[in-house]
């Protein structure tokens, strides 16, 4: 693909900057929509696009932009730009250099939705982006009469804030964003009722993320049927993907949906460094399913469908490739602290399930935990599996389970019973003889 | 009332309302579905997962609609690939619930496993071992072991008062503590108090609180009987008893109106060998104070056991009081009421009983003399006609009734029916709320109307057309800045409205004053009326429950003044005679709250020393004074009441002990689910019916209302929390209780030069007062606020002042 078209800045210089973006047709197509369209003419639009949620779930946008309850106002739109998992790095590359196309997907968004106020929440650390690029673009806006009221002398008024996090990777889920947004503490809500019934304030609220909107401008400014010239059928477009770990060329490219994994490791990120073997791949950050780099997988297309079906998920497709070096007991010891850190301790089960497993897998990192230990982590991640309140307990126990059941041994060669120790010496240790194991106890 | 829906919960059929909680569904069929975030007061949050269970619905051929049935013709049932938590799921018709197969049986080991690795195993010091939900569904549903290595445990801070260690009422055990948010819900949504909430986030996460001082709200003990482990306790309670010592007496609260159903929990000392009492819980009336009470009834009952109390009769001989011997001072007592001429007054605190206060007016009638009540609010009568009708339940009214409250600050007051009428509005109900100044429950009011003090009648009429097309109308009026005369206008002018709307005599309408005292309806019930023209000088006066000179208020003097009282007071002080008076928990009795409910009071700890119950002393009297017989014990009384006063007749102490099943659904047995209030197992007690209730014309009467004062007044205000002469016994609340203040608006504050916490002096009818200044707002331009019984002078009503800089 020689033209890119969410980082099309790489492509045309000082596109950020409001003029050049203007010169390329920039707000034509949030005009055209306000002054000769209906909300509903676009809501359909994006529908047959086809295009799909990028945050992670996959879910088709234009239909979820239909499901905001009828009659019922004021409305929002929230932007879920917190882009908190680890190993995910788009959003602030498209904010930051490709900020018009991305406003101007949320204006569009908002006029399909009917809101008349558009919230970007960002997290914390995203504070620069906020003050130095996004503020003052705002700012031009409004003073443009691309923001504001009566727009294009109609009666659609509308208006962008940003909204900065505090640092909480459970505020990318899209419930405690809106309690963030509010002042409150940031905890997932019970779902029902969703967002596009009761979202933000209570009212009906369209969440979607960065990367999702700045596809709509795309959309609205060519067709859904341009749109779906890339990608597949079912993942029709193209994707950011954040390409990292063990990788000579890391970063963002953007390429089709259905692009196969090796076509993005080797062609794209020039292949592992040392030319060693990639032992595992994480396509949605730390909070995948860790699959080992079999053939299969090497060639499985990474679209939505795809990759479902080999047990995993693409999800905002943060590609994390990790070569033979890698002990999987030390990264699920990563991905659970950093799960254990995040938990926002609403429920059960993540608050306590994610303490427990890092206990044990601190144990097993230091070489004193038994293999019978390794199954005790298995059955506290199954334990914690479908009893959570929002997804973050499921993710935290996806690379968990998963590096269990596929690598196992390298969980085994921490543990005291499971190590393969060198021969024992000739003269047997004057200390206590190690305690018998009962072979029913262990694991294995 | 609702539509029903029809569910099966592990194959048994059970119909609810629309709308009902699995969880509260299956509660309904006595199927405990166990819970630790739930709670049946309070909207659901899903958080702690205890309550997972297996849902499935009826399948439904996708192209048809039609429901899709077996061989047998029964209904497929399509079961959910995941557990859902049945505290969070509404029901619907055809819904099929399991609780009891191995998925949910392990799903609750596993979330009771989770809890239990970072709970502290300190069941044996803690206070809540004994009566914890924790512990009982741990026994019922938890593994008998733990995985989890002990050395792993998360340690937090054990002792962490929410406040300063000087005011703190509630103290928060981190480690204990399971972050299901009932305290904090309960504070947002129950008492509308955002003091508290959490701090953090995961297993740190922890109860803060973020008010001065701490936890700054009139109910912040109830978080301790609805928190379902050991990690919120009171500053009074905690390390005090083990439940399973503590005895359980039914009782009514006796601080204020509401007449709040309690149980007061006694232990017996192992110093003393006496009972005591431990602490004061509340005792299930969803249709008084549902579950809850207020933390002056929860903690100002230390008097009970003061050690400054009246123990012996006494008789002034030489100038000085001197203890005797009951037969003594009553032998004297009767032979001066036999000789008063008919020159006799009994005055009387609506602090006590019925039949205190029936046996005394007796008494009194008997040798033609007069009673009085000791009270400043009018209306009495007025309520005995046109009172809230029968079948009245603040926790009903909601949309299309109109609650007006007039000249009270209701929360200071009567907190729990603050409490009540909030809910009400934020139900839907029309909250109008009159006063002079600014109250808390302005903010929940759909109109706030403002009066200049002396006004309130005016404001009264000017609600007319506000109230016109209400379906339910409940006037609340109380005596905000009013005396007797002035009170009695506006319980008139309340009453007008009422009858010309035609809101009497039907549940939810009516008319209900918020009283001073707690039995201060029944004390018109007995006959006793406040104190119009004081009578020049009886020969004998006999004062009750009631301190005059204490409050500075204008007293007649006596020849001969007998006291029948707790405390030596300032009235006791001076009398010829002081006996020593039984208080409510040392014997038996009824109250009537200002609901006209009449309810029983049983007896929970022995009396000290030689004390009497009231009614006692006057029955003994009158014997000695040749009225007859004394009778024996309350219920007889009480018999005697049935039979003499016309509202109360047919009930009985038999009638007032009934209860009957109660929604929500706690406690007993079912502490887990409701916490720790008591079930109701002692009476509901009965809400006697106005004469509009029993069909009889009311009639509307031009009310006589007295002068306006002019220019600068002073306003007495009430604080909950005051240095009565019972409730300043408590000292775990003094922190709360303010030094003497007054609050001035700030463009008076500016005129004389004055900032916020500056000195001044306030000169009302002659009298002089040095106070602090509080210029927060509170108080409109031209009155100055002057919360009573705070060690300044007592005001009568709203009067003209001069103030000036100190």
């Amino acid at each position: 693909m020689g033209e890119h078209i969410l980082l099309r800045h790489r492509d045309i210089p000082d596109i950020d900057k409001l003029d050049v973006y203007i010169q390329h047709g920039g707000y034509e197509a949030f005009k055209k929509v306000v002054t000769t369209m209906t909300p509903g003419q676009v809501i359909d639009e994006v529908k047959a696009s086809g295009l799909r949620g990028r945050g992670g779930a996959g879910f088709p946008t234009g239909v979820k932009w239909s499901f905001l309850t009828k009659d019922s106002f004021p409305r929002y739109v929230t932007v879920n730009s917190d882009e908190s998992e680890p190993g995910t790095f788009k959003d602030r590359e498209l904010m930051e250099k490709n900020p018009h196309q991305f406003l101007e997907g949320v204006m569009i968004t908002a006029y399909a939705a009917r809101a008349n106020v558009a919230y970007n929440y960002m997290r914390g650390e995203f504070w620069d982006i906020a003050v130095k690029i996004l503020g003052p673009i705002l700012a031009d806006l409004r003073q443009r009469g691309i923001l504001g009221k009566n727009l294009f002398g109609t009666d659609y008024s509308l208006d962008i804030f940003n909204h900065l996090g505090a640092g909480a990777y459970i505020c990318g889920e899209e419930t405690a964003l809106l309690e963030s947004i509010e002042g409150k503490l940031g905890q997932p809500r019970l779902r029902p009722p969703f967002p596009a019934d009761k979202g933000l304030y209570n009212k009906p609220t369209v969440v979607n993320n960065t990367e999702t909107l700045s596809n709509v401008t795309y959309i609205m400014q060519h067709s859904a049927a341009k749109f779906r010239e890339n990608g597949t059928e079912k993942s029709p477009g193209t994707k950011v993907f954040c390409l990292s770990g063990h990788v000579n060329k890391p970063g963002n490219y953007e390429l089709p949906l259905g692009v196969t994994l090796r076509t993005l490791i080797y062609e794209h990120g020039g292949g592992l460094p040392g030319d060693k073997k990639p032992k595992a791949v994480m396509l949605a950050g730390a909070s995948s399913t860790v699959l080992a780099t079999t053939d299969d997988i090497l060639d499985m297309a990474l679209d939505y469908e795809s990759v479902a079906a080999k047990g995993a998920m693409l999800g905002s497709a943060s590609v994390i490739v990790m070569d033979e070096t890698v002990d999987a007991a030390w990264l699920t010891l990563k991905t659970t602290r950093f799960f254990k850190h995040e938990s926002c301790g609403k429920c059960t089960p993540c608050r306590e399930g994610t303490y427990w497993m890092l206990n044990v897998l601190e144990r097993v990192n230091k070489n004193e935990a038994m293999k019978a230990d390794v199954d005790l982590l298995n059955t506290v991640a199954n334990q914690i599996q479908n009893k959570c309140l929002c997804p973050l307990g499921e993710f935290a126990i996806a690379p968990v389970l998963s590096s269990i059941k596929t690598f196992r041994a390298d969980f085994d060669a921490h543990t005291k019973d499971g190590a393969k120790k060198p021969a024992p010496a000739a003269k047997p240790s004057a200390a206590k003889p190690p305690p018998k194991k009962d072979p029913a106890s262990v694991g294995d | 009332m609702t539509d029903l829906i029809t569910l099966k919960i592990d194959d048994v059929e059970v119909q609810v309302p629309k709308g009902t909680l699995v969880v509260d569904a299956a509660k309904r069929i006595n199927n405990d579905i166990p819970v630790f975030c739930y709670h049946p007061k309070l909207d659901p949050v899903g958080m702690c997962r205890m309550c997972l269970v297996e849902v499935g619905r009826p399948q439904r051929d996708r192209a048809t609609g039609q429901l899709l049935t077996d061989e047998q013709g029964n209904p497929k049932i399509a079961y959910g690939a995941k557990l859902d938590t049945a505290c969070t799921l509404p029901v619907e018709p055809g819904m099929h619930i399991r609780t009891s197969t191995a998925d949910v049986t392990a799903a609750r080991k596993d979330v009771v496993e989770f809890i239990l690795t970072s709970h502290p195993l300190d069941c044996p010091i803690c206070d809540k071992g004994g009566e914890c939900p924790l512990q009982n569904l741990t026994m019922r549903h938890g593994p008998g072991t733990s995985r989890f290595i002990f050395g792993e445990k998360i340690h937090l801070d054990k002792r962490v008062p929410l406040g300063t260690p000087d005011n703190a009422l509630i103290y928060l055990d981190r480690e204990r503590c399971i972050q299901c948010a009932r305290c904090t819900r309960f504070s947002d949504e129950i008492a509308g108090d955002h003091v508290i909430g959490f701090y953090e986030r995961g297993r740190k996460l922890e109860i803060v609180t973020f008010s001065e001082p701490g936890f700054d709200s009139k109910f912040s003990g109830n978080t301790t009987d609805i928190c379902p482990v050991g990690a919120l306790t009171t500053a009074d309670f905690r390390f005090q008893a083990r439940p399973w010592e503590l005895r359980n007496s039914a009782s009514i609260c006796t601080h204020c109106p509401v007449g709040c159903n309690l149980h007061l929990n006694t232990r017996r000392s192992g110093l003393s060998g006496k009972f005591e009492i431990k602490r004061v819980m509340p005792r299930q009336n969803e249709q008084v104070n549902e579950i809850w009470i207020c933390d002056k009834g929860r903690f100002g009952h230390h008097y009970i056991s003061s050690p400054d109390r009246l123990l012996s009769p006494m008789i002034r001989k030489n100038g000085q009081l001197q203890d005797a011997t009951w037969d003594e001072v009553l032998d004297q007592v009767a032979a001066k009421l036999k000789n008063a001429g008919g020159s006799v007054l009994g005055l009387a605190g609506g602090r006590l009983s019925n039949e205190d206060l029936f046996s005394l007016n007796k008494l009194i009638i008997g040798f033609g003399g007069h009673t009085a009540l000791a009270s400043r609010l009018g209306g009495g009568d007025l309520i005995q006609k046109v009172g809230l009708g029968v079948g009245s339940n603040f926790g009903t009214m909601g949309k299309g009734t109109t609650i007006v409250v007039i000249a009270s600050d209701l929360e200071e007051e009567a907190p729990v029916w603050w409490l009540r009428v909030k809910q009400a509005a934020e139900r839907g109900a029309t909250l109008i709320a009159a006063n002079g100044r600014p109250t808390k429950l302005d903010r929940y009011a759909k109109q706030k109307v403002r009066y200049a003090y002396g006004d309130e009648v005016n404001a009264l009429d000017g609600l007319a057309s506000a109230v016109e097309k209400a379906d339910n109308l409940v006037i609340m009026y109380g005596g905000e800045g009013l005396d007797l005369a002035g009170s009695t206008a506006l319980a008139q002018a309340c009453a007008n409205l009422l009858i010309s709307t035609k809101h009497v005599g039907k549940p939810n309408n009516g008319l209900v004053a918020v009283w001073e005292r707690a039995n201060d309806q029944g004390a018109w019930d007995m006959g006793l009326r406040p104190m119009s023209e004081a009578m020049s000088k009886p020969a004998v006066m006999i004062v009750a429950a009631a301190d005059p000179a204490g409050d500075a208020v204008s007293m007649p003097k006596a020849d001969f003044t007998v006291v029948t009282e707790l405390f030596l007071t300032a009235t006791a002080k001076e009398a010829d005679v002081v006996l020593p008076a039984q208080t409510f928990a040392e014997r038996d009795g009824t109250l009537t709250s200002g609901e006209r409910r009449v309810q029983r009071y049983y007896p929970s700890v022995l009396p000290l020393g030689q004390c009497r119950a009231d009614w006692q002393i006057f029955q003994q009297i009158g014997e000695r004074a040749g009225q007859g017989k004394a009778k024996a014990g309350a219920a007889l009384v009480f018999a005697d009441i049935a039979r003499t006063v016309p509202q109360y007749a047919g009930l009985s102490y038999q009638s007032l002990a009934k209860v009957e099943k109660q929604l929500p659904d706690v406690g007993g047995l079912d502490l887990y689910y409701g916490g720790t209030a008591f079930e109701n197992t002692a009476g509901l007690g009965v809400q006697y019916a106005t004469s509009a209730d029993r069909g009889e014309a009311v009639s509307t009467a031009t009310p006589t209302v007295p002068a306006k004062p002019e220019g600068m007044v002073a306003v007495p205000t009430t604080l909950l929390y005051d240095r009565g002469t019972t409730f300043y016994r408590s000292y775990v609340m003094h922190p709360r209780i303010p030094m003497p203040f007054v609050e001035i608006n700030s463009a008076d504050a500016a005129k004389l030069n004055i900032i916020d916490g500056e000195t001044i002096m306030l000169s009302v009818n002659g009298t002089e007062v040095k106070a602090a200044a509080r210029v927060d707002g509170r108080a409109p331009e031209g009155a100055v606020l002057v919360p009573q019984s705070l060690g300044m002078t007592m005001l009568e009503k709203a009067s003209a002042a001069s103030v000036r800089k100190a």
